[in-house]
Formats: C-alpha cells, sequence, structure tokens
C-alpha cells in the first residue's frame, strides 16, 4: 500500500460518511474502514500498511471529528499495543474498537506504593479461583482510574518463584465489584491521578492478557510503547514547550536580560537537535532501521521541558499561580495553563513512565552494553525478598 | 531531504575506516606529531585511490560530483582517527572557494596531485570572515599582509586568498614574497601557521564569497566533530568496560553509566545536527549543528579524559589528541557562542534592548 492508495481510500471512506453527522458514528466507521490506525490488521482498525502511511491519514482526515489523545492516552498508547502483541483474537475483537473510539477509557495498574522503579517486585496478588482470579492489593499513581472502563493490570500470580518470573497480565474491569478509586492531589493543586484499591475483585480468565507466568514479557511491550508514546511527540522547529517561551520573550521585550537570552538560545538549539532527533529516528523507523535512539527521546524532552517552563516563569516575573482548585483532571492540559503549572506539571516527566534514572540505565545497559549492577534480588523467590 | 545515510555513504565509510585503520592507528599518530604531522603518503592514498579529494569537484572538472553528504561522512572517519591529512582544508574549504571560479587549478586538486589552502584564519567565521587577515591587495595586483591561524597551509602547493571579495591564487612564490611559519599549536593533528605574503606575485581568479565558503565550512565541520566525539564515547564504554575498582567493572558503577547515557543522547542528537546541516545546508542550520556538535566533541573528550583515571592524562594515552582537536575546533569557523547569536535573528529570538 503506497501514499496514493491510502488517499484513495480516504476519499473513497469520506465519500460514504459525512464528518458533519454523528460523531462516534463516524469514529466507529473511520475504524470499520481500516482508517483508524493504518498499521493494525485489517478487521482491527488498520490495513497492514506501513506506519508511516498513518501521517497521510491524518493529514486527510485533519477536518473530520478526532478522537481524544489525551483521555484516550493509556489505551491507544500502551493498552492497544500490548493487546495487538498478546492478546486472543477475541480479545482484540472486544476491546480495540471502543477503545479507538473513546467509547471505553483505559488507565494501568502497575505501580504499588512498595514498587516504582522496582516494578517487578510488585506485590497485588492474583489467586486463580476455578474459571475465575481473585484480586487483592493496592496500586498507585494511576492518572484517569476515575473516567476507566477497563485497566490494564500486572499481579503477582506465583510469589515463590524470583520476582520476574511469577507475573500474570490481566485487563481489570474497573467496573468491578471490590474496585475502589481514590484520587491524589498533585503539586499542581489538581488530581490527575489516583490510588487504586482492588479487594477480592473476581476477573474471569479470559481477562488475562498472554500466558499464567509471562507478566513481566507483556509489561515490557506496553512499557517501551509508554516510552515511545511520552517521548515520540512530532513538533515542527521552535514548537511544543518552546513555543510558549517564545511568544511571552517576543511580546515582552521589556523582560528580557542578557542571561536570559543566552539561556534561551542554548535551550533553543537544545530542542531543535532534540526535534531533529526524533525527525532522524522517525525517518529509520519508517526505513525499517530502528535504531536505539529512542530510548533516549523521553530523556531528551523530560529535560527540555523542565528546563523551558522553568525558564518561563523566571522570565515573567510573576509571582501568581493559575488556580490550586482541587479538580480531577480529563487530562494534561499543559498548554491550556498557565506557567506555573507547566513548571510543576513538568517536574513529573523525569518520573512517570520509568524515571530518568531507569532510563539511564536501560541506555546504558541496552545500547551501550555496559554491565548491570550487582544484583542481589534476581535469583530469590519473591517472597523471601527483604522489604 | 534525509537524515539517514545512503549506500553508497555507507560504502564510502569502509573504504576510508578499513584504510585508516589500517594505515593510521592512534599510536601511529601519536608518534609522528612531533616530528611531521601530515602524514602526505596516507593522504596520496585517500586522495588519489579512494578519491576523497574531487568528491566536491564537479565530473566535467575532473572531480566526482559528489555533494556535501558524501564529504561528511569522510569527514566523520577522519575525525574518529584525528587523521592528520589536508583533507577538510584543502578538499573541502580552498576547493569551496574555487569551485565558482572553474579554475583548472580544481583537476589538479581533485585528483591529489595538487594541495591548496585557503588562507583564512580558522578562528575566523560566517559571521567575521576577515577574522585575523590583513592582506590587502596594491596598484600592481600584488598582496601584502599577514594571516594567523591558517590550517593546513605548510602542505599547501598553493595558497588561495580572499581580499575584499576576489579570490588569488599564490604559488611557488620565492621565501621574500611568501612565508608559512607554523606556530606551536593547541591542535597537534591540524596546526596552524602564520602566512606573511610582502608583495607577493598573484593570480586572481575570480569573486569569492568568503562568508558563504565558511558557512559550508562550518556544517561540514559538525561531521568531523561527530567523528571525535564518537571516538571519545566509544573507546570510553571499552575501557571502563574492561577497568576494574572494586572488584567490578568501573562501568558498572550508575555514576559513570549515567553519565555515558548523557554522553550518548548527546552524540545521537550531534548525528541529527550533522545530517541536517548536510542535507539542507541554510545558513540556520549550519548555525544549530555547530552550535550543538562543537560542544559534543569536547564534552565527550573531557569525559573521556576524566573516565580514563590517571591514564587519561598521560601523552601515551591518544585521547588528548582528540581532547586538542576537540578544543581547537570549538574555536574554528565560529564558537558555539558566535553561533547561537547568529541564531537569535535567524531564529527570531531576539536579545534585549
Amino acid at each position: 500500500m503506497n501514499e496514493t492508495e491510502i488517499k484513495e481510500r480516504v476519499a473513497a471512506f469520506l465519500g460514504e460518511h459525512d464528518p458533519g453527522g454523528d460523531r462516534l458514528e463516524f469514529l466507529r466507521a473511520r475504524f470499520d474502514a481500516g482508517l483508524a490506525w493504518v498499521w493494525f490488521p485489517e478487521g482491527l482498525g488498520g490495513l497492514g500498511a506501513p506506519r508511516e502511511l498513518q501521517q497521510v491519514v491524518e493529514r486527510e482526515l485533519a477536518d473530520t471529528p478526532q478522537i481524544n489523545g489525551g483521555l484516550q492516552g493509556i489505551g491507544l498508547g500502551m493498552a492497544a499495543p500490548t493487546i495487538l502483541a498478546f492478546g486472543t483474537e477475541e480479545q482484540k475483537r472486544r476491546f480495540l474498537r471502543p477503545l479507538w473510539t473513546g467509547e471505553e477509557i483505559w488507565c494501568q495498574l502497575f505501580s504499588e506504593p512498595g514498587a516504582g522503579s522496582d516494578l517487578a517486585t510488585l506485590a497485588t496478588r492474583a489467586v486463580r479461583d476455578g474459571d475465575e482470579w481473585v484480586v487483592d492489593g493496592q496500586k498507585v499513581w494511576t492518572s484517569g482510574a476515575h473516567h476507566a472502563r477497563w485497566a490494564i493490570l500486572v499481579t503477582r500470580t506465583d510469589p515463590d518463584v524470583p520476582k520476574h518470573r511469577g507475573m500474570t497480565y490481566f485487563v481489570c474491569d474497573m467496573h468491578a465489584p471490590g474496585v475502589e478509586v481514590r484520587p491524589l492531589r498533585q503539586i499542581t493543586g489538581e488530581a490527575e491521578f489516583n490510588e487504586v484499591f482492588l479487594t477480592g475483585v473476581r476477573l474471569p480468565d479470559d481477562l488475562r492478557l498472554g500466558a499464567v507466568g509471562d507478566g513481566w514479557r507483556v509489561a515490557q511491550t506496553t512499557l517501551m510503547n509508554e516510552r515511545v508514546a511520552i517521548g515520540g511527540a512530532p513538533t515542527r522547529r521552535g514548537g511544543g514547550a518552546m513555543a510558549a517561551v517564545l511568544g511571552a520573550w517576543r511580546e515582552q521585550p521589556e523582560l528580557r536580560t542578557h542571561d536570559l537570552h543566552q539561556r534561551l538560545l542554548s535551550l533553543w538549539v537544545e530542542a531543535e537537535v532534540t526535534r531533529l532527533s526524533g525527525t532522524r529516528l522517525r525517518e529509520q523507523l519508517s526505513a525499517g532501521q530502528p535504531g536505539p535512539e529512542g530510548s533516549g527521546m523521553k530523556l531528551s524532552f523530560a529535560r527540555l521541558n523542565q528546563a523551558l517552563s522553568g525558564f518561563d516563569v523566571e522570565f515573567r516575573r510573576d509571582l501568581g499561580y493559575d488556580d490550586w482548585a482541587f479538580r480531577r483532571s480529563e487530562d494534561v492540559d499543559f498548554f491550556g495553563r498557565g506557567p506555573g503549572y507547566r513548571y510543576l506539571r513538568a517536574k513529573g516527566n523525569s518520573i512517570e513512565g520509568g524515571t530518568s534514572e531507569i532510563l539511564r540505565n536501560i541506555i546504558s545497559e541496552r545500547v551501550l552494553g555496559l554491565p548491570s549492577e550487582p544484583r542481589v534480588d534476581k535469583d530469590v523467590p519473591w517472597k523471601d525478598l527483604p522489604r | 531531504m534525509t537524515l539517514l545515510y545512503s549506500d553508497v555513504e555507507e560504502e564510502l565509510r569502509a573504504a576510508v575506516r578499513g584504510l585508516l585503520a589500517d594505515r593510521c592507528p592512534p599510536a601511529t599518530v601519536l608518534k609522528r606529531i612531533e616530528s611531521e604531522p601530515y602524514d602526505l603518503d596516507l593522504w596520496k592514498t585517500l586522495a588519489g585511490e579512494i578519491g576523497v579529494a574531487g568528491l566536491l569537484v564537479p565530473e566535467e572538472l575532473g572531480g566526482a560530483g559528489a555533494s556535501a553528504s558524501e564529504v561528511a561522512v569522510v569527514l566523520e572517519e577522519l575525525g574518529r582517527a584525528v587523521t592528520p591529512v589536508p583533507f577538510f582544508t584543502s578538499s573541502v574549504l580552498a576547493t569551496r572557494a574555487l569551485l565558482p571560479t572553474r579554475d583548472a587549478l580544481l583537476g589538479e586538486l581533485a585528483e591529489g596531485r595538487r594541495t591548496a589552502a585557503l588562507t583564512v584564519s580558522f578562528a575566523a567565521s560566517p559571521y567575521q570572515p576577515g577574522r585575523g587577515s590583513s592582506v590587502s591587495v596594491d596598484g600592481d595586483g600584488r598582496l601584502s599582509g599577514t594571516v594567523t591561524g591558517v590550517a593546513g597551509a605548510e602542505v599547501a602547493d598553493v595558497l588561495l586568498v580572499p581580499v575584499d571579495g576576489d579570490l588569488y591564487v599564490v604559488e611557488g612564490a620565492p621565501a621574500e614574497e611568501a612565508t608559512v611559519e607554523v606556530v606551536t599549536s593547541l591542535d597537534l593533528t591540524r596546526p596552524v601557521a602564520t602566512v606573511t605574503l610582502r608583495r607577493a606575485r598573484a593570480r586572481r581568479v575570480g569573486a569569492c564569497d568568503l562568508a558563504g565558503v565558511l558557512r559550508f565550512g562550518a556544517g561540514l565541520l559538525a561531521s568531523e566533530q561527530l567523528g571525535v566525539a564518537e571516538w571519545c564515547l566509544d573507546t570510553t564504554l571499552a575501557y571502563v568496560k574492561e577497568r576494574h575498582q572494586f572488584a567490578r567493572p568501573i562501568g558498572s558503577f550508575q555514576a559513570i553509566k549515567h553519565r555515558l547515557a548523557d554522553l550518548w543522547l548527546d552524540v545521537v542528537r550531534a548525528r541529527a545536527a550533522a545530517r541536517n546541516a548536510v542535507a539542507d545546508g541554510s545558513s540556520i542550520s549550519v548555525a544549530v549543528a555547530q552550535s550543538w556538535n562543537a560542544g559534543v566533541a569536547v564534552h565527550a573528550a573531557e569525559e573521556a579524559v576524566q573516565l580514563h583515571g590517571g591514564i587519561g592524562m598521560t601523552w601515551e594515552h591518544p585521547v588528548h589528541l582528540y581532547l586538542k582537536r576537540a578544543k581547537a575546533a570549538e574555536i574554528a569557523l565560529g564558537t558555539p557562542g558566535d553561533h547561537r547569536e547568529a541564531l537569535a535573528s535567524m531564529a527570531d529570538v531576539p536579545g534585549p534592548g
């Protein structure tokens, strides 16, 4: 399939479906036409086409009803690729369509109070009971749990083997009895994320994703996609977080100083070379030569976002803050809020989805081939680990 | 426009890398730098057999008719090996200056039979092309003045002298008219010289957009800097995997791993910036690449010295050749600060007042 053929498909689709009609009907029809994510298989919202052709579809359909990339972020960026890679045919057919259209929102039940960077030490238990599993435990930092219909969930199913081996991955029904969602207020004042308490939650075995005991491998797929999703956002030159700063900089010449000017130019250059790396990375992916460079993108964007948002607050000399009111936000409204919010929210960029320190470990071990730190927990049964 | 390497470029890289591995390992470079830094036998092979000298020269003038993209790949490899040959000075800077004139000398440069040097200070920049030069032309068309910090002049058969928008060729001049005096230089593998002209006879060959030539050179220098940074990263990685302290490879300590992960990320971005500068070639792309890559090369060399510990401070280990090359190249053709300052207007990031 090439660009011309894709364009013909889109044109034919638009001939049959009025973008001015019902939004949901339009999105469902787009999924069924294989124009949701063209690199997915036919029948699952795709055409089995090269991934780079998605850009063509997005351009052609730019003026039609859109999905909500923020609210649906975890579903689109993490649940969907994991379901595609490990789900049964039935699971793929059941979950992917409403996931893409946004009829069903997803969240991620991975981190726990005792398992952050060391996710594999997680303690939420799932015990088999006939055709069901009974889940007990506590999850944390769960963005959007209050909107979610489904969650991707990693549990401990065998405490007698070393930690990486005794995990199993599920789709969790967020409406099941025993699921309790409590907001966690953040430094920004709002509550994007939650604590989720799971008490005697019964999940049918057909919600299991991948084999029993294979949860770590399934989770790796999710996490790699999370990092790509977070780091891979394309921007134009001077776009993204830089655009907000540049706008203010150009409008308020009286606030400029030589010191700020030098620092802004350095940040501008760093943003530009980071953007160029993203462009090069996408070219590599399109050419079928995926390189290790992707591992670094999230690290770069976290640093840049933090530096730019901190710069922005300092530049404006505004001692105020737009709004501390507690609210349960729909999604991350990064550019709809003030610079103080951006500064505080960006602090999470080097923590969420793998801290920058863990990412540096991953780069140094998997890309650069450096030895790991000595590990005392690799061969010890999970139940015997010190905690 | 692509930021990737073509198959042809990868073949060229393999040929150059193979030759340099054989003829120009760091120990060999180290041995010659205090007596006769330039390896002109190696240059003959590179220029003549692999044909790198004629890359920028069109086929009808005796060259290979290639583009900056191929030249960049050669520069990456020459940077990786801090190869002391006059490729950048003769086949890039001088050749680029001469190209618009279509002078017959281009054919000789392309074949590597003769070597030229653009008589401009290596510390000049696209924004200050005249820095370091006092050369003027008199009524008889003779040139007088000095140019400091000229790279590649002592091995050049021909001096190309830009004066007030014109380009002159000085060749075979007697010592009373032209002297090239090598100065003790920070960069041992690309020393600089002071060129003095005293009513030197010269042939005017055409017009010269010196700022444009220096900009072209600055864009390509980013690829050489990438090569320098890559060698430093690779060599340091190999060392920290081998070197044991506290009964473990030092590369297993997070304090070291995290520094190297950050350095790798800087190098990844340097590669994108270098490729963009040759693919695009605009003033803004060149300024971005120089602003970033010059610093990355210096940082990579400094990290290499530090992470090699005491051995990194010795004359015997070649890492100092890379540190010296990187630090000198940071000044060459505009400092990162010069390029960032230029970006202020190019990218519409105006300064105060």
